[in-house]
């Protein structure tokens, strides 16, 4: 019996330790370091190893290190909402209008645009949102305009547009998943009890819709704030976000412990929002399971 | 008064003829049962009333009115889903009180009605209760307030006792009865349960293949059934071929009866209860015919006797009560059976 025990929780071990190696050397390792590397200091080549908060304090006192925090949750809060307005309805077609046969034909079709790559999807909306790009002639040849439009490149509008679309089918999937669970006699009763289509939605359909919702916005959100490739390509100079000044104090300025210190702000203030959500998560579940 | 009629209702699934030709009356105050085997079209029938699927020629009025432009949001009908359709995400009171939003009641007068509807089947003191936490007992008494607290001229049932156990579901078709005496509200159950429907139906509709075979309260459906069909698909029917004899009507096995020949009649029923077995000693009386013992099920209060007669290629059901004193015959054993005239009934095929 006892030997089973130890059998048992020896192959349990086994079974475990990869993953737990993988994260250990992969994640915990490097996080680990940043954390450290956060309170120490740089001096061109030389990296003084004495403890310190000097990186946390200068991040708090010059203005560029919250603006662009600021505009980093700005702009993943407003991709996060335009993702996940436009998501719903492509989720709620799939599930309520496709015939059952063709939902994974549909749901692979969403992924089409991944078979690209990231980077060449970010230049693709340069070539569509640009001065002479594609909607820009398209409007001047119907007529709607004289000249070009500008504001819908190298600035926030575009880092909205592009990051929006790029994690469209990421917020698509879990909607999906979550009115695929809905039981359809659900809705039939709410009609049968007396509300319209309309109040359906609202009183059955959306609520039960939730857990999916939040799910969406956590996994746009989180990884929106960190994205640097989209605003270095279509941001232009007031489209830089924290992942940019990150970037730059650790490859151009030779400051990593600063870039360590905005590293450990930015996953704290992520944190605290992702938080918020899976406590919302788990209100809306609670009623549910 | 007539509650929902029916006339010439038609509805396809493709190229499936799902009801064909529907003629129905119920009246007000009726329970009343739609009895068919499954796909007979029997839900997709309370579905067209309640207004959940269009129908393609005929026309439905429910008190009097059509109903053919009426969505299901403003028909006079409530339904009792066979999953029960219980709002996960809001407890019991709200659940109840789902269907109340649109009423003039007030916030205190809608507490007022939900309590009493949950008094009514039984839940006194849920309201609280999350959804999930709920029994499938529970679920569908649920079910049943929150349809009940709008008073709908018509209480649409969908196998609603299907999926409780036996003993949940014999004390709910009880209480079903007696809770539709109460409110006064016609029912309209569907179910494949022919002991159901009998128990609990004022009239019975056996529909097979999107028609319905017979409309009739449940005695004479029992006595009297129709065709051989819904003899057969209601209790056990004993069914043997008639042959016309010299102006008489002779039955396989059980030999001539004093019925007049009919061209059309070539089957003969009869019900395994309205038959007995002669135990030894016992003197003859009625009809008698020879047979023997061929397979036998012991229920506790009955045995099921099956009896091969001369003359007969199948068996014929006996059912017996198991009396003080009473033996338990053999399989093998030879026994006199007796049978009555009047307990025949007569089938076209």
């Amino acid at each position: 019996m006892a030997d089973d025990v130890s059998h048992n929780s020896r192959r349990g071990l086994l079974l475990v330790s990869p993953p737990f190696l993988t994260t250990l050397v992969l994640l915990a390792g490097p996080l680990g370091a940043i954390i450290l590397f956060s309170f120490w200091t740089q001096d061109y080549l030389t990296l003084n190893t004495d403890f310190t908060i000097k990186n946390y304090v200068e991040a708090a006192q010059d203005p560029i290190y919250g603006l662009l925090l600021g505009r980093s949750l700005l702009v993943a809060g407003a991709v996060t909402l335009l993702t996940v307005i436009t998501a719903f309805p492509v989720a709620y077609f799939i599930s309520f209008h496709v015939k059952p046969s063709r939902k994974s034909l549909w749901l692979f079709l969403i992924t089409i645009p991944f078979w690209t790559s990231y980077l060449i999807r970010v230049f693709l909306w340069k070539v569509v949102l640009g001065f002479n790009g594609v909607i820009n002639s398209g409007l001047i040849e119907v007529g709607i305009i004289d000249a070009p439009i500008t504001f819908i490149l190298y600035n926030l509008n575009a880092v909205i547009i592009t990051l929006a679309h790029a994690f469209a089918p990421f917020a698509i999937l879990p909607i999906f998943v979550a009115l695929e669970k809905i039981d359809r006699a659900l809705l039939e009763a709410s009609r049968d009890l007396g509300e319209t289509r309309v109040a359906t939605f609202f009183r059955v359909t959306l609520p039960l819709a939730m857990p999916g919702l939040v799910a969406a916005t956590l996994i746009v959100f989180i990884p929106v704030i960190g994205d640097y490739i989209t605003p270095r390509l279509v941001g232009g100079p007031g489209g830089l976000m924290i992942a940019n000044m990150i970037q730059t104090q650790f490859l151009k300025l030779n400051n990593a412990p600063m870039g360590a210190a905005l590293a450990v702000i930015s996953m704290v203030a992520v944190t605290v929002i992702a938080t918020l959500f899976v406590w919302l998560n788990r209100r809306f579940l609670k009623v549910r399971s | 008064m007539t509650m929902i009629s029916l006339s010439g209702v038609n509805k396809h699934y493709d190229s499936y003829h799902a009801l064909r030709n529907i003629d129905l009356d119920i009246e007000a105050g009726e329970f009343f049962s739609l009895l068919g085997p499954s796909g007979c079209g029997k839900t997709t029938l309370l579905r067209t009333i309640a207004g959940f699927e269009d129908i393609e020629s005929g026309t439905l009025k429910i008190a009097g009115a059509d109903m053919a432009e009426v969505p299901p949001n403003r028909r006079p009908t409530n339904m009792v889903f066979q999953s029960y359709a219980i709002f996960p995400h809001l407890n019991v009171a709200q659940n109840v009180a789902f269907g109340l939003r649109k009423s003039d009641l007030s916030k205190s007068e809608q507490t007022r009605v939900v309590g009493e509807a949950l008094e009514m089947v039984g839940l006194d003191g849920f309201g609280a209760r999350a959804a999930n936490a709920l029994s499938g007992g529970q679920r569908q008494r649920v079910a049943l307030a929150r349809a009940l607290v709008l008073k709908p001229k018509v209480l649409l049932l969908d196998e609603p006792l299907s999926a409780l156990d036996k003993k949940l579901r014999e004390q709910m078709q009880l209480e079903l009865r007696r809770l539709q005496r109460q409110v006064g509200i016609t029912f309209i159950l569907v179910t494949h349960d022919q002991e159901e429907a009998l128990i609990m139906s004022d009239r019975i509709a056996v529909m097979f293949e999107g028609q319905i075979a017979q409309l009739a309260d449940p005695q004479t459906l029992y006595r009297a059934p129709a065709s051989r069909k819904v003899g057969e698909f209601i209790g056990t029917m004993n069914v043997m071929p008639v042959a016309q004899n010299a102006g008489n009507l002779t039955i396989a096995g059980l030999g001539q009866v004093s019925d007049p020949a009919r061209d059309t009649v070539s089957h003969a029923g009869i019900r395994p209860e309205t038959m007995s077995i002669l135990f030894p000693g016992e003197p003859d009386r009625d009809r008698v015919a020879a047979a023997k013992i061929v397979d036998r099920a012991y229920y506790g209060d009955m045995t099921y006797y099956e009896v091969g007669l001369d003359g007969l290629d199948n068996t014929l059901t006996i059912s017996m009560k198991n009396l003080m004193g009473r033996e338990i015959l053999e399989i093998g054993t030879p026994v006199r059976i007796s049978w009555r005239e009047d307990a025949l009934v007569f089938f076209d095929q």
